[in-house]
């Protein structure tokens, strides 16, 4: 497993997500309030466009989450699953910090 | 299963066979007034497949006589009108003179033939004017078309008394009027008491009290023995020689069913006036319907809207081949007349009654019973109409509860209805129906019951029933705005501001579950920032905002952004303009003019947001929160500066407003606008608070939306000067802001405010909750605090770190945002657009 390192987890907002190109792909990274990093794919399925990284971040029943912004289906950062519509799954990345700097691994 | 009769389409049959129905191909309707709107709409809903013709004898299209006065005080006649479906052929001021039934013709006053194969009169009924000398005089009127309201406010303008002759329900609707034109008004009626024909005498004397109390003079057991001249009124004589000094009379003493067409063709009609039909209401000429005021049926002619509404629909069943039956008419009215509740229904007298009076707070309400108290047969309300909401339904059933007890304990809200009573008698709406429509759809609301069943659409005196219903339903109308908070956001805004909160973490931590979602932190985010000054993207709240307000740009579907810069009332230099165009230009973005007189620029990433805006403001433009919850614009007509019928300079006050309420956040958008005439060129009555100029001042208009569900702005206050007007504006936004729930436009705000118009008014106007000194001073905090959020986003390294698409990559454009080009613009390249 290679890991690619993005930025310094300083550089991300509580409770917000932010976009890192890792090669071709556009990876949406979030920081929830526990401190806790995410990474999935930045592309809405719905829309077509990549922007999940610019979601609200939040919980439904504990579990952490992001809306899209283009239509707000609701995402879970932990299996990537739609929580609106669980047939559709955007893909999660392995993320870590490490010495203050967030990586994330893609295949 | 059995297979519905096939419908073919031709020429009437000389008798219908009720197995097999043929559907006439052309239908001609006399006479455009509520039936006969009723009818068209009805034939049409049912899917009539043939040519209705409609001929009108008024200038304009059908229009809601019950709201007749309020034309006078606030609504236009487009208010008023009802909509003229598609594909109906509506002629308009085509009297009918004629009708020669062998040929199955009609002709018109303009000499025109128009062939039926079904005809139906609808040709309403006239006012009555009893036959005393010197009804002829200037001055002498009757109380039924817009034009006859015209003339009327006409003539009040030289005028300083005015005499409606019938203190019945419509009269004392005149006399409204009257005084509403500051006439000093007198009603001269011929019974003993006020509205004979709903209350009885102890409720006619609550009545004439509340009346008096308005300033009116009532004149019982009195008739007219004759107008004064010459030429133009100058007072009435009373029987008893009585004058009282007068320059308008206004008569209302009953109608006349307009039959004369019938009568001239050899068709039956009833001794006292009326076109005969039967239940069908069919005529004496198979071929020939007659439907509302002109319609005698049963030996009744109905002058409310409720019973011509159920004829037309009768009719339109029966021309369908149908079998509806129209077998008599609840009459019971529920009406708000010069501001006293009046009410009646089922029966107007009965073996015992039970009496409730209280004369100092001028209500009467009378319960009648069957002679052993178990049946409810009908009663009457003055002052206080609760008893007929929630007892009316129990017309003919037996009393829920002992009469006494209902209504000495606030008129028996909390009983239960049984299905089959009805809730809407102008479109006549079971509770049945409304319960089943409530339990199918999943209804949460009242607006939700009238989409799906149409009660309450009408007069909507049922609107409190239905609302009971709803209730009772055991509809759990919750107001919690999500998962994480119990709370409604008025609730939240009370939290935020009465603890002084600041933060998201701190209002969830104390206050809600979990760690919020993107319904209330945006929500929090502008209670936030309505209750304190500040950037939207200080410390916290930056993670709370939408994506538009985090980058302070409107999301377009390719994930970029669109910059609109303020332009205040729509009024721009030619060197903006200029910079406008030369910024699009250099980042190569689509423009496109707004709605709200600005320009849109599109195509944006996110890294070129701040050198895009650093261009605009220096140039001076600023925010124009078109991504935010707060205020868009303020419209404006170009106003008397230069227009030749512009009576205020509208844009001068637009612009006005427009600066001090920028950046106000709101639970919705704001919208505005100022038309300086009543020509309205800018639309102020589709928009959140509209101005409209007048001679004396401005017209404020609150509560209008264009969008999904228009609705025309209500008058909040008329002919007031510039400082009336802006803080009467301020407390509206305030207290808009204050109490409305999440996303609620200003129309559903007011729509949902209980008390509606009248209580808006009595807080933000007469101050009846002591809270006005607050809205000010919260305004005023608003207009001191206000700062661009883009200069100063600007000057903050912080800030402008997140404007970028890659956080490890800040210098490289989005790959994915492609664009390709369209009349000479770029528009958006979308990939296919399906879930991965």
């Amino acid at each position: 497993m290679s890991w690619t390192p993005v930025c310094a987890y300083t550089d991300l907002l509580p409770e917000r997500g932010a976009c890192a190109l890792v090669g071709t792909h556009q990876v949406a990274v979030f920081r929830t309030f526990d401190g806790n990093l995410y990474a999935t794919g930045n592309r809405d399925p719905y829309s077509g466009a990549y922007v999940l990284s610019r979601g609200i971040v939040g919980t439904r029943n504990g579990e952490p989450t992001v809306a899209s912004p283009m239509h707000k289906q609701v995402f879970s950062l932990v299996t990537g699953a739609c929580l609106d519509d669980p047939t559709t799954v955007i893909p999660t990345f392995p993320i870590r910090i490490t010495s203050g700097t967030v990586e994330v691994s893609v295949p | 299963m059995v297979k519905p009769p096939e419908r073919t389409i031709g020429p009437m049959p000389v008798s219908l066979s009720p197995a097999q129905p043929v559907i006439p191909a052309r239908v001609v309707v006399v006479g455009h007034g509520p039936s006969a709107y009723r009818l068209v709409e009805s034939l049409l809903a049912r899917g009539f497949p043939g040519a209705v013709t409609v001929l009108g004898e008024e200038p304009r299209p059908a229009y809601d006589r019950v709201a007749l006065t309020s034309y006078l005080q606030e609504k236009s006649v487009e208010d008023l009108t009802y909509p003229v479906p598609d594909g109906v052929d509506l002629r308009l001021g085509s009297r009918v003179t004629g009708i020669d039934r062998a040929a199955r013709t009609v002709t018109t006053a303009t000499g025109e033939t128009v062939p039926y194969d079904v005809l139906v009169l609808a040709t309403g009924s006239a006012p009555f004017v009893p036959p005393v000398p010197g009804r002829d005089l200037d001055g002498c009127f009757v109380y039924r078309t817009i034009e006859d309201l015209d003339a009327i406010r006409t003539a009040a303008a030289t005028a300083t008394a005015g005499v409606v002759v019938g203190g019945g329900l419509l009269g004392l609707e005149a006399a409204d009027a009257l005084r509403g034109l500051g006439l000093a008004t007198h009603v001269v009626e011929m019974s003993p008491w006020l509205m004979p024909r709903q209350v009885d005498e102890g409720g006619g004397a609550v009545l004439r009290a509340q009346v008096e109390r308005l300033g009116l003079t009532v004149h019982t057991g009195a008739g007219v023995k004759e107008i004064t001249g010459p030429g133009r009124v100058t007072g009435l004589v009373k029987p008893d020689g009585e004058t009282i000094p007068a320059q308008l009379v206004v008569f209302s003493a009953g109608i006349r069913p307009r039959d004369e067409l019938a009568r001239a063709c050899g068709l039956a009609v009833g001794e006292r006036g009326g076109v005969l039909v039967d239940e069908g209401l069919r005529t004496s000429d198979p071929a020939i319907y007659a439907i509302g005021e002109c319609a005698l049926v049963g030996g009744m002619v109905y002058g409310l809207v409720g019973p011509c509404f159920t004829m037309a629909e009768t009719a339109a069943d029966r021309i369908l081949g149908g079998t509806a039956a129209f077998t008599g008419a609840d009459l019971s009215t529920k009406l708000k007349l010069l501001g006293v509740d009046v009410a009646q229904f089922g029966a107007m007298s009965g073996a015992l009654d039970v009496t409730y009076l209280d004369p100092v707070g001028g209500v009467y309400q009378k319960l009648f019973v069957s002679d052993d108290a178990a049946t409810l047969l009908g009663g009457i309300c003055v002052g206080d109409a609760a008893p007929y909401d929630t007892l009316r339904p129990f017309v003919g059933k037996p009393l829920p509860a002992l009469p006494a007890d209902l209504l000495f304990t606030g008129g028996g809200a909390s009983l239960d209805l049984p299905d089959d009573a009805q809730v809407c008698s102008c479109n006549n709406i079971g509770v049945g129906a409304v319960r089943t429509a409530i339990g199918e759809h999943g209804l949460t609301d009242v607006a939700g019951i009238k989409s799906c069943t149409r009660a309450g659409t009408s007069c909507g005196s049922c609107v409190p029933l239905l609302k009971q219903i709803l209730v009772k339903s055991g509809v759990e109308v919750s107001k919690a705005l999500c998962e994480h908070f119990a709370h409604s956001r008025a609730e939240l805004y009370q939290i935020v501001q009465v603890r002084g909160i600041t933060t998201f973490t701190q209002l969830i931590e104390e206050h809600g579950t979990g760690r919020g979602c993107d319904i209330c932190k945006p929500a929090v985010a502008s209670i936030l920032a309505s209750l304190h000054q500040g950037h939207v993207l200080d410390g916290e709240q930056a993670a709370l905002q939408d994506t538009n307000d985090h980058f302070l740009a409107n999301l377009q579907k390719n994930g970029t952004y669109s910059v609109v810069p303020r332009i205040p009332g729509g009024e721009i230099t030619p060197e903006k303009l200029i910079v406008i165009g030369e910024v699009a230009r250099d980042f190569g973005l689509y423009t496109k003019i707004t709605g709200g007189q600005r320009i849109d620029l599109f195509g944006a990433r996110v890294e070129q947001l701040p050198r895009i805006w650093r261009r605009l403001v220096e140039a001076g433009f600023e925010s124009g929160h078109a991504y935010g919850k707060a205020l868009r614009t303020v419209k404006s007509c170009v106003g008397a500066t230069w227009c030749r019928y512009g009576v205020q300079d509208s844009v001068g006050l637009a612009i006005e407003l427009e600066l001090r309420y920028r950046g106000l956040r709101s639970p919705h958008k704001l919208k505005s606008a100022v038309s300086g005439c009543a020509r309205e060129c800018a639309e102020a009555r589709s928009k959140d608070f509209g101005v409209i100029a007048t001679d004396s001042g401005w017209n404020l208009y609150v509560g209008g939306n264009g969008g999904f569900q228009p609705r025309h702005a209500d008058l909040l206050v008329a002919g007031v000067d510039t400082e009336t007007l802006i803080r009467t504006i301020d407390r509206f936004l305030m207290f808009y802001i204050r109490t409305a729930d999440r996303l609620q436009r200003t129309s559903a705000w007011l729509e949902s405010l209980d008390g509606g118009l009248d209580h808006l008014r009595r807080v933000i106007v007469d101050d009846v909750l002591g809270i006005c000194a607050d809205l000010d001073a919260q305004l005023a905090r608003h207009v001191t605090g206000y700062a661009d959020e883009w200069a100063a986003t600007l000057a903050d390294e912080e800030k402008l770190r997140r404007f970028v698409s890659f956080v490890n990559a800040p210098d490289v454009p989005d790959p994915s945002i492609r664009f390709a080009t369209e009349r000479e613009q770029i528009k958006p390249a979308l990939e296919t657009q399906v879930p991965a």
